[in-house]
Protein backbone atom coordinates (compact mmCIF):
# COMPACT_ATOMS: atom_id res chain seq x y z
CA UNK A 1 0.00 0.00 0.00
CA UNK A 2 2.90 2.40 0.76
CA UNK A 3 4.64 2.02 -2.96
CA UNK A 4 1.87 4.20 -4.45
CA UNK A 5 3.87 6.68 -2.24
CA UNK A 6 7.33 5.60 -3.33
CA UNK A 7 6.78 5.94 -6.95
CA UNK A 8 5.42 9.18 -6.10
CA UNK A 9 8.98 10.53 -5.16
CA UNK A 10 9.64 13.36 -6.63
CA UNK A 11 10.99 16.80 -5.90
CA UNK A 12 9.10 19.09 -3.69
CA UNK A 13 6.75 21.88 -5.42
CA UNK A 14 4.16 24.26 -4.29
CA UNK A 15 3.34 24.35 -0.85
CA UNK A 16 4.85 21.42 -0.18
CA UNK A 17 8.37 23.00 -0.62
CA UNK A 18 7.77 25.20 2.16
CA UNK A 19 6.71 23.32 4.63
CA UNK A 20 8.64 20.34 3.77
CA UNK A 21 11.48 19.45 6.67
CA UNK A 22 14.83 20.42 5.43
CA UNK A 23 16.47 16.45 5.43
CA UNK A 24 14.96 14.53 2.89
CA UNK A 25 15.00 15.24 -1.19
CA UNK A 26 14.21 12.50 -4.03
CA UNK A 27 14.24 9.43 -2.59
CA UNK A 28 14.79 9.38 1.06
CA UNK A 29 11.93 11.61 0.90
CA UNK A 30 9.32 9.00 -0.46
CA UNK A 31 11.40 6.50 1.93
CA UNK A 32 10.46 8.82 4.60
CA UNK A 33 7.41 9.24 3.91
CA UNK A 34 6.34 5.71 3.79
CA UNK A 35 8.11 4.91 7.12
CA UNK A 36 5.16 7.77 8.11
CA UNK A 37 2.70 6.22 7.22
CA UNK A 38 3.55 2.69 7.36
CA UNK A 39 2.16 1.83 11.01
CA UNK A 40 -1.25 3.08 10.11
CA UNK A 41 -1.56 1.60 6.95
CA UNK A 42 -0.05 -1.83 8.36
CA UNK A 43 -3.10 -1.40 10.74
CA UNK A 44 -5.72 -0.90 8.25
CA UNK A 45 -4.27 -3.42 5.79
CA UNK A 46 -4.41 -6.07 8.58
CA UNK A 47 -7.99 -5.17 9.88
CA UNK A 48 -9.78 -3.12 7.25
CA UNK A 49 -8.63 -4.97 3.81
CA UNK A 50 -7.72 -8.27 4.98
CA UNK A 51 -11.17 -8.17 6.81
CA UNK A 52 -13.05 -7.16 3.68
CA UNK A 53 -10.97 -9.79 1.30
CA UNK A 54 -11.99 -12.56 3.71
CA UNK A 55 -15.68 -11.96 3.79
CA UNK A 56 -15.82 -11.77 0.08
CA UNK A 57 -13.45 -15.21 -0.15
CA UNK A 58 -15.56 -16.75 2.52
CA UNK A 59 -18.77 -15.38 0.61
CA UNK A 60 -18.15 -17.29 -2.81
CA UNK A 61 -17.98 -20.48 -0.40
CA UNK A 62 -14.09 -20.15 0.83
CA UNK A 63 -14.25 -21.92 4.43
CA UNK A 64 -10.98 -21.37 6.12
CA UNK A 65 -12.08 -24.38 9.06
CA UNK A 66 -13.41 -27.11 7.21
CA UNK A 67 -11.32 -29.53 4.98
CA UNK A 68 -13.45 -29.40 2.02
CA UNK A 69 -14.74 -26.52 0.77
CA UNK A 70 -15.36 -25.12 -3.46
CA UNK A 71 -15.96 -21.82 -4.84
CA UNK A 72 -19.54 -21.12 -5.77
CA UNK A 73 -21.65 -18.41 -6.30
CA UNK A 74 -24.38 -20.09 -4.03
CA UNK A 75 -24.62 -17.95 -1.41
CA UNK A 76 -25.21 -15.02 -3.46
CA UNK A 77 -28.21 -17.16 -5.16
CA UNK A 78 -29.68 -17.63 -1.71
CA UNK A 79 -29.47 -14.11 -0.31
CA UNK A 80 -30.79 -13.28 -3.84
CA UNK A 81 -34.05 -15.25 -3.29
CA UNK A 82 -34.37 -14.61 0.34
CA UNK A 83 -37.59 -13.27 1.19
CA UNK A 84 -35.64 -12.42 4.16
CA UNK A 85 -32.86 -10.43 3.11
CA UNK A 86 -35.47 -8.33 0.21
CA UNK A 87 -37.15 -7.30 3.30
CA UNK A 88 -34.15 -6.21 5.40
CA UNK A 89 -32.39 -4.62 2.21
CA UNK A 90 -35.83 -2.33 2.16
CA UNK A 91 -35.94 -1.84 5.80
CA UNK A 92 -32.06 -0.99 5.63
CA UNK A 93 -32.78 1.80 3.11
CA UNK A 94 -35.48 3.10 4.77
CA UNK A 95 -34.18 3.99 7.92
CA UNK A 96 -30.48 4.93 6.68
CA UNK A 97 -32.56 7.17 4.35
CA UNK A 98 -35.05 8.69 6.48
CA UNK A 99 -33.07 8.88 9.85
CA UNK A 100 -30.51 11.05 7.79
CA UNK A 101 -32.71 13.28 6.20
CA UNK A 102 -34.23 13.85 9.27
CA UNK A 103 -30.72 14.39 10.96
CA UNK A 104 -29.76 16.57 8.93
CA UNK A 105 -32.66 18.22 7.99
CA UNK A 106 -33.27 19.19 12.31
CA UNK A 107 -29.57 19.66 12.61
CA UNK A 108 -28.86 22.03 10.29
CA UNK A 109 -32.31 23.99 11.27
CA UNK A 110 -30.44 23.64 15.47
CA UNK A 111 -27.10 25.21 13.88
CA UNK A 112 -29.08 28.20 12.13
CA UNK A 113 -31.39 28.90 15.50
CA UNK A 114 -28.69 28.69 17.88
CA UNK A 115 -26.47 30.96 16.15
CA UNK A 116 -29.43 33.87 16.48
CA UNK A 117 -29.52 33.21 19.98
CA UNK A 118 -27.44 35.90 22.20
CA UNK A 119 -25.54 34.84 25.48
CA UNK A 120 -27.45 31.89 25.54
CA UNK A 121 -25.60 30.40 22.71
CA UNK A 122 -22.87 28.56 24.54
CA UNK A 123 -24.96 27.08 27.15
CA UNK A 124 -27.80 25.91 24.68
CA UNK A 125 -25.42 24.29 22.32
CA UNK A 126 -23.97 22.50 25.35
CA UNK A 127 -27.12 21.24 26.29
CA UNK A 128 -28.02 20.14 22.85
CA UNK A 129 -24.45 18.30 22.77
CA UNK A 130 -25.23 16.44 25.81
CA UNK A 131 -25.87 13.49 24.28
CA UNK A 132 -23.27 13.31 21.86
CA UNK A 133 -21.03 11.19 23.71
CA UNK A 134 -23.59 8.74 25.06
CA UNK A 135 -22.96 5.32 23.64
CA UNK A 136 -25.78 4.09 21.02
CA UNK A 137 -26.60 1.02 23.07
CA UNK A 138 -27.98 3.53 25.99
CA UNK A 139 -29.66 4.90 23.46
CA UNK A 140 -31.44 2.02 22.17
CA UNK A 141 -32.37 1.76 26.46
CA UNK A 142 -33.58 5.26 26.56
CA UNK A 143 -35.92 4.86 23.45
CA UNK A 144 -37.35 1.57 24.56
CA UNK A 145 -37.83 3.12 28.29
CA UNK A 146 -39.30 6.61 26.28
CA UNK A 147 -41.53 4.69 23.13
CA UNK A 148 -42.63 2.04 24.64
CA UNK A 149 -46.59 0.79 24.88
CA UNK A 150 -46.15 1.04 29.18
CA UNK A 151 -43.03 4.02 28.35
CA UNK A 152 -42.69 7.46 29.49
CA UNK A 153 -44.92 9.04 26.67
CA UNK A 154 -47.64 6.71 26.94
CA UNK A 155 -47.84 7.49 30.46
CA UNK A 156 -47.99 11.12 29.58
CA UNK A 157 -50.37 10.14 27.27
CA UNK A 158 -52.53 8.71 30.49
CA UNK A 159 -51.74 11.41 32.59
CA UNK A 160 -53.28 13.77 30.13
CA UNK A 161 -56.08 11.99 29.30
CA UNK A 162 -55.27 11.07 25.12
CA UNK A 163 -54.67 7.27 26.25
CA UNK A 164 -56.67 4.50 28.27
CA UNK A 165 -54.36 1.49 28.29
CA UNK A 166 -50.74 0.61 27.16
CA UNK A 167 -52.67 -1.07 24.47
CA UNK A 168 -54.22 2.66 22.92
CA UNK A 169 -50.71 3.82 22.84
CA UNK A 170 -48.94 3.27 19.09
CA UNK A 171 -46.49 0.63 19.19
CA UNK A 172 -43.35 2.99 18.95
CA UNK A 173 -40.94 0.37 19.39
CA UNK A 174 -40.85 -3.25 17.37
CA UNK A 175 -42.87 -1.76 14.85
CA UNK A 176 -43.02 -2.53 11.11
CA UNK A 177 -41.77 1.01 10.04
CA UNK A 178 -38.98 1.09 12.31
CA UNK A 179 -39.98 4.38 14.30
CA UNK A 180 -38.35 3.20 17.14
CA UNK A 181 -34.65 3.06 15.32
CA UNK A 182 -35.18 5.84 13.42
CA UNK A 183 -35.90 8.05 16.80
CA UNK A 184 -32.77 6.42 18.30
CA UNK A 185 -30.59 7.68 15.02
CA UNK A 186 -31.97 11.24 14.59
CA UNK A 187 -31.52 11.85 18.47
CA UNK A 188 -28.41 10.46 18.43
CA UNK A 189 -27.04 12.47 15.15
CA UNK A 190 -28.85 15.37 14.99
CA UNK A 191 -26.33 16.92 17.72
CA UNK A 192 -23.66 15.58 15.96
CA UNK A 193 -24.54 17.67 12.14
CA UNK A 194 -25.50 20.29 14.42
CA UNK A 195 -22.27 20.88 16.12
CA UNK A 196 -20.41 19.76 12.18
CA UNK A 197 -22.46 22.98 10.92
CA UNK A 198 -21.92 25.13 14.11
CA UNK A 199 -18.54 25.19 13.65
CA UNK A 200 -18.50 25.32 10.02
CA UNK A 201 -20.66 28.65 10.21
CA UNK A 202 -18.08 29.93 12.53
CA UNK A 203 -15.76 29.75 9.43
CA UNK A 204 -16.34 33.33 8.14
CA UNK A 205 -20.29 33.06 7.51
CA UNK A 206 -20.94 36.20 9.04
CA UNK A 207 -19.00 38.49 7.19
CA UNK A 208 -19.76 36.45 3.63
CA UNK A 209 -24.00 37.04 4.79
CA UNK A 210 -23.42 40.37 5.42
CA UNK A 211 -21.59 41.30 2.53
CA UNK A 212 -24.88 39.57 0.77
CA UNK A 213 -27.08 42.20 2.37
CA UNK A 214 -25.23 45.19 1.42
CA UNK A 215 -25.46 44.04 -1.93
CA UNK A 216 -29.26 43.80 -1.69
CA UNK A 217 -29.81 39.99 -0.73
CA UNK A 218 -33.06 38.98 1.16
CA UNK A 219 -33.26 36.80 3.97
CA UNK A 220 -33.55 33.71 1.95
CA UNK A 221 -31.45 34.57 -0.76
CA UNK A 222 -28.66 34.69 2.03
CA UNK A 223 -29.88 31.40 2.86
CA UNK A 224 -30.46 29.34 -0.40
CA UNK A 225 -27.17 31.10 -1.82
CA UNK A 226 -24.54 31.86 1.15
CA UNK A 227 -25.19 29.94 4.33
CA UNK A 228 -26.74 26.81 2.43
CA UNK A 229 -23.75 26.48 0.11
CA UNK A 230 -21.33 26.93 3.07
CA UNK A 231 -22.51 24.50 5.03
CA UNK A 232 -22.99 21.58 2.26
CA UNK A 233 -19.32 20.19 2.42
CA UNK A 234 -19.48 20.10 6.06
CA UNK A 235 -22.98 19.01 6.24
CA UNK A 236 -22.66 16.44 3.40
CA UNK A 237 -19.45 14.93 4.78
CA UNK A 238 -21.40 14.53 8.24
CA UNK A 239 -24.29 13.14 6.96
CA UNK A 240 -22.63 10.08 4.80
CA UNK A 241 -21.12 9.24 8.43
CA UNK A 242 -24.71 9.19 10.09
CA UNK A 243 -26.17 6.92 6.63
CA UNK A 244 -23.06 5.09 6.96
CA UNK A 245 -23.88 3.96 10.87
CA UNK A 246 -27.53 3.67 10.59
CA UNK A 247 -27.00 1.04 7.50
CA UNK A 248 -24.26 -0.49 9.71
CA UNK A 249 -25.37 -0.73 13.24
CA UNK A 250 -26.34 -3.64 15.12
CA UNK A 251 -27.33 -3.08 18.41
CA UNK A 252 -30.08 -0.42 18.10
CA UNK A 253 -32.02 -2.25 15.26
CA UNK A 254 -31.65 -5.25 17.47
CA UNK A 255 -32.89 -3.45 20.50
CA UNK A 256 -35.81 -1.45 18.49
CA UNK A 257 -36.30 -3.40 15.70
CA UNK A 258 -38.51 -6.75 15.49
CA UNK A 259 -36.95 -10.07 14.78
CA UNK A 260 -38.70 -9.92 10.84
CA UNK A 261 -37.94 -8.14 8.40
CA UNK A 262 -34.73 -7.26 10.63
CA UNK A 263 -32.25 -4.98 8.98
CA UNK A 264 -28.92 -6.38 7.24
CA UNK A 265 -26.64 -6.30 10.19
CA UNK A 266 -28.71 -7.96 12.32
CA UNK A 267 -29.40 -11.13 9.83
CA UNK A 268 -25.52 -10.94 8.72
CA UNK A 269 -24.88 -11.61 12.42
CA UNK A 270 -27.72 -13.97 12.94
CA UNK A 271 -26.41 -15.96 10.14
CA UNK A 272 -23.13 -15.94 11.24
CA UNK A 273 -23.87 -17.01 14.98
CA UNK A 274 -25.84 -19.71 13.69
CA UNK A 275 -24.84 -23.29 14.77
CA UNK A 276 -25.09 -24.29 11.05
CA UNK A 277 -21.87 -23.93 9.80
CA UNK A 278 -23.56 -23.58 6.13
CA UNK A 279 -24.74 -20.58 6.74
CA UNK A 280 -21.76 -18.76 7.29
CA UNK A 281 -21.25 -17.70 3.33
CA UNK A 282 -24.64 -16.34 3.48
CA UNK A 283 -23.54 -14.09 6.31
CA UNK A 284 -20.36 -12.94 4.48
CA UNK A 285 -22.97 -12.86 1.48
CA UNK A 286 -24.84 -10.24 3.93
CA UNK A 287 -21.84 -8.23 4.79
CA UNK A 288 -20.77 -7.59 1.49
CA UNK A 289 -23.84 -6.34 0.60
CA UNK A 290 -23.89 -4.52 3.69
CA UNK A 291 -20.22 -2.90 2.41
CA UNK A 292 -21.43 -2.33 -1.24
CA UNK A 293 -24.54 -0.68 -0.07
CA UNK A 294 -22.26 1.83 1.87
CA UNK A 295 -19.77 2.60 -0.58
CA UNK A 296 -22.39 2.67 -3.52
CA UNK A 297 -24.53 5.33 -1.66
CA UNK A 298 -21.52 7.57 -0.35
CA UNK A 299 -20.28 7.49 -4.10
CA UNK A 300 -23.61 8.51 -5.17
CA UNK A 301 -23.78 10.89 -2.55
CA UNK A 302 -20.73 12.33 -3.31
CA UNK A 303 -21.11 12.84 -6.92
CA UNK A 304 -24.97 14.70 -6.15
CA UNK A 305 -23.34 16.97 -3.73
CA UNK A 306 -19.92 18.42 -6.06
CA UNK A 307 -22.70 18.75 -8.85
CA UNK A 308 -24.81 20.97 -6.42
CA UNK A 309 -22.51 22.63 -4.59
CA UNK A 310 -20.92 23.46 -7.79
CA UNK A 311 -24.07 25.09 -8.88
CA UNK A 312 -24.92 27.20 -6.17
CA UNK A 313 -21.35 28.56 -5.93
CA UNK B 1 -41.86 59.30 0.93
CA UNK B 2 -40.89 55.68 1.07
CA UNK B 3 -38.58 54.22 -1.93
CA UNK B 4 -39.19 50.54 -2.68
CA UNK B 5 -36.14 49.97 -1.22
CA UNK B 6 -36.72 51.56 1.83
CA UNK B 7 -40.07 49.42 2.25
CA UNK B 8 -38.01 46.00 1.61
CA UNK B 9 -35.46 46.94 4.30
CA UNK B 10 -38.05 47.69 6.93
CA UNK B 11 -39.74 44.41 5.82
CA UNK B 12 -36.73 42.64 6.20
CA UNK B 13 -36.20 43.87 9.56
CA UNK B 14 -39.24 42.67 10.71
CA UNK B 15 -38.57 39.00 9.73
CA UNK B 16 -35.68 39.37 11.28
CA UNK B 17 -36.97 40.66 14.45
CA UNK B 18 -39.77 38.03 14.39
CA UNK B 19 -37.08 35.34 13.92
CA UNK B 20 -35.06 36.58 16.45
CA UNK B 21 -37.89 36.01 19.12
CA UNK B 22 -38.97 32.86 17.42
CA UNK B 23 -35.59 31.06 18.13
CA UNK B 24 -35.61 30.60 22.22
CA UNK B 25 -38.79 29.02 21.62
CA UNK B 26 -37.47 26.59 18.73
CA UNK B 27 -34.17 26.33 20.91
CA UNK B 28 -36.27 25.34 23.75
CA UNK B 29 -38.06 22.52 21.86
CA UNK B 30 -34.67 21.35 21.05
CA UNK B 31 -33.44 21.08 24.39
CA UNK B 32 -36.66 19.17 25.78
CA UNK B 33 -36.17 16.78 22.43
CA UNK B 34 -32.72 16.38 23.54
CA UNK B 35 -32.68 15.45 26.87
CA UNK B 36 -35.91 14.09 27.28
CA UNK B 37 -35.06 10.44 26.59
CA UNK B 38 -32.49 10.61 29.15
CA UNK B 39 -35.86 11.80 31.83
CA UNK B 40 -37.56 8.14 32.28
CA UNK B 41 -33.54 6.22 32.28
CA UNK B 42 -32.24 8.35 35.12
CA UNK B 43 -36.10 7.88 36.92
CA UNK B 44 -35.78 4.20 36.39
CA UNK B 45 -32.73 4.07 37.47
CA UNK B 46 -33.63 5.28 41.22
CA UNK B 47 -37.46 3.78 40.66
CA UNK B 48 -37.97 0.89 43.49
CA UNK B 49 -40.86 0.03 41.64
CA UNK B 50 -42.78 2.15 38.63
CA UNK B 51 -45.89 0.34 37.45
CA UNK B 52 -47.87 2.19 34.47
CA UNK B 53 -49.59 4.79 34.15
CA UNK B 54 -47.49 6.60 37.02
CA UNK B 55 -45.75 9.02 35.99
CA UNK B 56 -43.25 9.01 38.50
CA UNK B 57 -42.46 5.47 40.77
CA UNK B 58 -44.26 4.61 43.11
CA UNK B 59 -40.97 3.73 45.33
CA UNK B 60 -38.12 5.00 45.15
CA UNK B 61 -34.90 2.67 45.95
CA UNK B 62 -31.15 2.72 45.89
CA UNK B 63 -31.20 -0.72 44.63
CA UNK B 64 -30.41 -0.17 41.09
CA UNK B 65 -26.91 1.49 42.68
CA UNK B 66 -26.45 -1.21 45.00
CA UNK B 67 -26.07 -3.83 42.20
CA UNK B 68 -23.56 -1.73 40.68
CA UNK B 69 -21.36 -1.63 43.73
CA UNK B 70 -22.13 -5.82 44.54
CA UNK B 71 -18.86 -7.56 43.88
CA UNK B 72 -20.38 -10.38 42.62
CA UNK B 73 -21.97 -8.31 39.42
CA UNK B 74 -19.21 -8.18 37.83
CA UNK B 75 -19.94 -4.71 36.99
CA UNK B 76 -16.74 -3.29 38.88
CA UNK B 77 -14.71 -5.50 36.71
CA UNK B 78 -16.30 -4.44 33.25
CA UNK B 79 -15.66 -1.05 34.31
CA UNK B 80 -12.02 -1.74 34.94
CA UNK B 81 -11.70 -3.68 31.92
CA UNK B 82 -13.28 -0.76 30.10
CA UNK B 83 -11.08 2.00 31.51
CA UNK B 84 -8.18 -0.49 30.40
CA UNK B 85 -8.99 -0.78 27.09
CA UNK B 86 -10.10 2.54 26.19
CA UNK B 87 -6.79 3.85 27.38
CA UNK B 88 -4.65 1.44 25.82
CA UNK B 89 -6.53 1.91 22.34
CA UNK B 90 -6.49 5.99 22.70
CA UNK B 91 -2.71 5.45 23.63
CA UNK B 92 -1.78 3.29 20.55
CA UNK B 93 -3.84 4.78 18.06
CA UNK B 94 -2.27 8.34 18.70
CA UNK B 95 1.05 6.48 18.59
CA UNK B 96 0.24 4.72 15.47
CA UNK B 97 -1.45 7.60 13.91
CA UNK B 98 1.10 10.80 14.60
CA UNK B 99 3.52 9.58 12.52
CA UNK B 100 0.48 9.16 9.49
CA UNK B 101 -0.80 12.35 10.64
CA UNK B 102 2.35 14.07 9.55
CA UNK B 103 3.21 12.26 6.73
CA UNK B 104 -0.50 13.30 5.34
CA UNK B 105 -0.57 16.87 7.06
CA UNK B 106 3.17 18.18 6.07
CA UNK B 107 3.99 16.71 2.53
CA UNK B 108 2.27 16.85 -0.41
CA UNK B 109 2.78 13.89 -2.65
CA UNK B 110 1.40 11.63 -5.14
CA UNK B 111 -1.27 8.96 -3.89
CA UNK B 112 -1.73 11.31 -0.83
CA UNK B 113 -5.23 11.57 -2.13
CA UNK B 114 -5.30 7.28 -2.18
CA UNK B 115 -4.01 7.12 1.04
CA UNK B 116 -6.57 9.96 2.71
CA UNK B 117 -9.41 7.60 1.19
CA UNK B 118 -8.04 4.46 3.07
CA UNK B 119 -8.37 6.38 6.21
CA UNK B 120 -11.69 7.23 5.34
CA UNK B 121 -12.99 3.78 4.24
CA UNK B 122 -12.89 2.06 7.58
CA UNK B 123 -14.77 4.70 8.90
CA UNK B 124 -17.21 4.07 6.31
CA UNK B 125 -17.75 0.68 5.99
CA UNK B 126 -19.76 -1.14 8.75
CA UNK B 127 -17.45 -2.63 11.58
CA UNK B 128 -19.27 -5.46 11.91
CA UNK B 129 -19.64 -6.25 8.20
CA UNK B 130 -14.90 -5.97 8.52
CA UNK B 131 -15.01 -7.88 11.33
CA UNK B 132 -17.21 -11.16 10.36
CA UNK B 133 -14.46 -11.74 7.95
CA UNK B 134 -12.10 -11.15 10.05
CA UNK B 135 -12.98 -13.52 12.90
CA UNK B 136 -10.78 -16.23 10.96
CA UNK B 137 -7.56 -14.38 11.90
CA UNK B 138 -8.02 -13.84 15.58
CA UNK B 139 -8.97 -17.30 15.75
CA UNK B 140 -5.81 -18.65 13.68
CA UNK B 141 -3.34 -16.37 15.77
CA UNK B 142 -5.36 -17.16 19.23
CA UNK B 143 -5.86 -13.64 19.80
CA UNK B 144 -9.90 -14.81 19.87
CA UNK B 145 -11.60 -14.42 23.23
CA UNK B 146 -8.81 -12.49 24.73
CA UNK B 147 -8.32 -8.61 25.62
CA UNK B 148 -5.23 -8.14 23.50
CA UNK B 149 -7.75 -9.13 20.39
CA UNK B 150 -10.27 -6.35 21.54
CA UNK B 151 -8.01 -4.05 21.72
CA UNK B 152 -6.26 -4.73 18.45
CA UNK B 153 -9.48 -4.77 16.59
CA UNK B 154 -10.61 -1.44 18.15
CA UNK B 155 -7.68 -0.28 16.37
CA UNK B 156 -9.49 -0.40 12.68
CA UNK B 157 -12.36 2.59 13.57
CA UNK B 158 -10.09 4.44 15.90
CA UNK B 159 -6.82 4.37 13.99
CA UNK B 160 -7.97 6.58 11.05
CA UNK B 161 -9.85 8.87 13.09
CA UNK B 162 -7.13 9.66 15.07
CA UNK B 163 -5.15 9.63 11.65
CA UNK B 164 -7.27 12.29 10.44
CA UNK B 165 -7.31 14.76 13.49
CA UNK B 166 -3.66 14.38 14.05
CA UNK B 167 -2.67 15.58 10.20
CA UNK B 168 -5.48 18.37 9.97
CA UNK B 169 -3.03 19.87 13.28
CA UNK B 170 0.53 18.79 11.41
CA UNK B 171 -0.92 20.74 8.30
CA UNK B 172 -1.31 23.87 10.70
CA UNK B 173 2.02 22.99 12.27
CA UNK B 174 5.12 25.70 11.78
CA UNK B 175 7.78 23.27 11.28
CA UNK B 176 9.87 26.42 11.76
CA UNK B 177 10.01 25.88 15.88
CA UNK B 178 11.84 22.38 14.68
CA UNK B 179 14.48 23.79 12.68
CA UNK B 180 15.51 25.88 15.40
CA UNK B 181 15.66 23.42 18.14
CA UNK B 182 17.88 21.66 15.93
CA UNK B 183 19.99 24.59 15.41
CA UNK B 184 20.36 25.05 18.52
CA UNK B 185 21.31 21.21 19.13
CA UNK B 186 18.44 19.12 20.34
CA UNK B 187 18.21 15.77 18.51
CA UNK B 188 15.32 14.24 16.78
CA UNK B 189 13.90 12.86 19.98
CA UNK B 190 14.69 15.69 22.14
CA UNK B 191 12.43 17.69 19.35
CA UNK B 192 9.52 15.31 19.40
CA UNK B 193 9.49 15.41 22.86
CA UNK B 194 9.70 18.84 23.69
CA UNK B 195 8.68 20.86 20.98
CA UNK B 196 6.04 19.05 18.42
CA UNK B 197 4.40 17.00 20.78
CA UNK B 198 3.72 20.10 23.13
CA UNK B 199 2.34 22.22 19.95
CA UNK B 200 0.32 19.41 19.11
CA UNK B 201 -1.37 19.00 22.24
CA UNK B 202 -4.23 19.81 21.71
CA UNK B 203 -4.95 17.19 18.48
CA UNK B 204 -3.53 14.87 20.20
CA UNK B 205 -5.90 14.87 23.42
CA UNK B 206 -8.64 14.94 21.14
CA UNK B 207 -7.46 12.59 19.08
CA UNK B 208 -6.69 10.17 22.26
CA UNK B 209 -10.43 11.29 23.83
CA UNK B 210 -12.39 10.05 20.76
CA UNK B 211 -10.83 6.99 20.86
CA UNK B 212 -11.23 6.46 24.01
CA UNK B 213 -15.01 7.27 23.50
CA UNK B 214 -15.16 5.14 20.50
CA UNK B 215 -13.87 2.05 22.43
CA UNK B 216 -15.85 2.97 25.42
CA UNK B 217 -19.04 2.66 23.61
CA UNK B 218 -17.94 0.16 21.07
CA UNK B 219 -20.21 -3.08 21.56
CA UNK B 220 -20.50 -5.26 18.21
CA UNK B 221 -16.55 -5.59 17.71
CA UNK B 222 -16.43 -6.56 21.10
CA UNK B 223 -18.65 -9.51 21.48
CA UNK B 224 -17.31 -10.66 17.93
CA UNK B 225 -14.05 -10.86 18.56
CA UNK B 226 -14.22 -10.92 22.78
CA UNK B 227 -16.52 -13.70 21.91
CA UNK B 228 -18.65 -12.64 24.78
CA UNK B 229 -15.14 -13.78 27.35
CA UNK B 230 -14.32 -9.83 27.59
CA UNK B 231 -16.65 -8.15 29.67
CA UNK B 232 -16.71 -4.69 29.39
CA UNK B 233 -19.27 -2.60 30.13
CA UNK B 234 -21.01 -2.29 26.73
CA UNK B 235 -21.55 -5.61 27.26
CA UNK B 236 -23.06 -5.86 30.71
CA UNK B 237 -25.58 -3.46 29.85
CA UNK B 238 -26.55 -5.39 26.77
CA UNK B 239 -27.29 -8.40 28.54
CA UNK B 240 -28.90 -5.94 31.42
CA UNK B 241 -31.11 -4.77 29.00
CA UNK B 242 -32.23 -8.65 27.79
CA UNK B 243 -33.04 -9.04 31.39
CA UNK B 244 -36.48 -8.19 32.66
CA UNK B 245 -34.78 -5.84 35.50
CA UNK B 246 -35.01 -2.64 34.20
CA UNK B 247 -33.93 -0.97 37.11
CA UNK B 248 -30.64 -2.87 36.81
CA UNK B 249 -30.15 -1.49 33.34
CA UNK B 250 -30.80 1.90 33.87
CA UNK B 251 -28.48 2.07 36.80
CA UNK B 252 -25.98 0.72 34.90
CA UNK B 253 -26.66 2.84 31.72
CA UNK B 254 -25.93 5.73 33.61
CA UNK B 255 -22.79 4.60 35.07
CA UNK B 256 -21.80 3.98 31.58
CA UNK B 257 -23.05 7.34 30.23
CA UNK B 258 -21.21 9.47 33.19
CA UNK B 259 -17.57 9.44 32.62
CA UNK B 260 -18.36 10.41 28.79
CA UNK B 261 -20.19 13.08 30.04
CA UNK B 262 -17.51 14.51 32.40
CA UNK B 263 -14.62 13.60 29.72
CA UNK B 264 -16.55 16.04 27.16
CA UNK B 265 -17.10 18.83 29.36
CA UNK B 266 -13.81 18.65 30.88
CA UNK B 267 -12.18 18.53 27.46
CA UNK B 268 -14.84 21.22 25.60
CA UNK B 269 -12.20 23.82 25.90
CA UNK B 270 -9.87 21.73 24.08
CA UNK B 271 -12.25 19.90 21.56
CA UNK B 272 -13.35 23.50 19.67
CA UNK B 273 -10.49 24.67 19.61
CA UNK B 274 -9.20 21.11 17.35
CA UNK B 275 -10.86 21.59 13.99
CA UNK B 276 -12.26 18.82 12.76
CA UNK B 277 -12.35 17.29 15.90
CA UNK B 278 -16.22 17.02 16.55
CA UNK B 279 -16.27 14.28 13.30
CA UNK B 280 -15.70 11.66 15.64
CA UNK B 281 -18.81 12.25 17.25
CA UNK B 282 -20.07 10.35 14.07
CA UNK B 283 -18.21 7.00 15.25
CA UNK B 284 -19.89 6.85 18.77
Amino acid sequence: MTSSVHAGARPDIGTGDATAPPTGRGVSRAVRIGLLLSPAMLVIAVFFAAGVAQALAQSFGYQPFLPRWHWSTDAYRQVWTDPAVRASLLLTLRIAFVSTALATMLGVTAALVIRRLGRARRWVSSLLQANLAIPHLVGALCMVLLLDQAGFLSRIGHAIGLTGSPASFPPLTADRFGVGIISEYVWKETPFITVLALSALNRGAAELESAARVLGAGRWQRLRHVTLPLLAPTVGTASILVFAFAAGSYEVPYLLGRPYPATLPVVAYQAYTSTDLSTRPEAMAVAVLITVLSLVVVAAYLAVVARLSRRSL
Amino acid sequence: MTTPAAVDARAVRSLGRAHVRLAPVLASIGIVGALLPLVPLVIWAIAGQWRYPGLIPQRASSRGLRILADPRSQIAHGLLLSIGIGVSVAVLACVIAFPAGRAIGVYRFRGRRLIQFLLLAPVIVPGLAVTLGLQVFFIRYGLADTVIGVVLVQLMPTVPYAATVIGAAFANHDLDYERQARALGAGPIRVLLFVTVPLLRPALVAAGLFAFLISWSEYVLTLLVGGGQVQTLPLLLFAAIGSSDITAAAALAVLVIVPPLLLVTVSARVLSGVSGAAIGFGRL
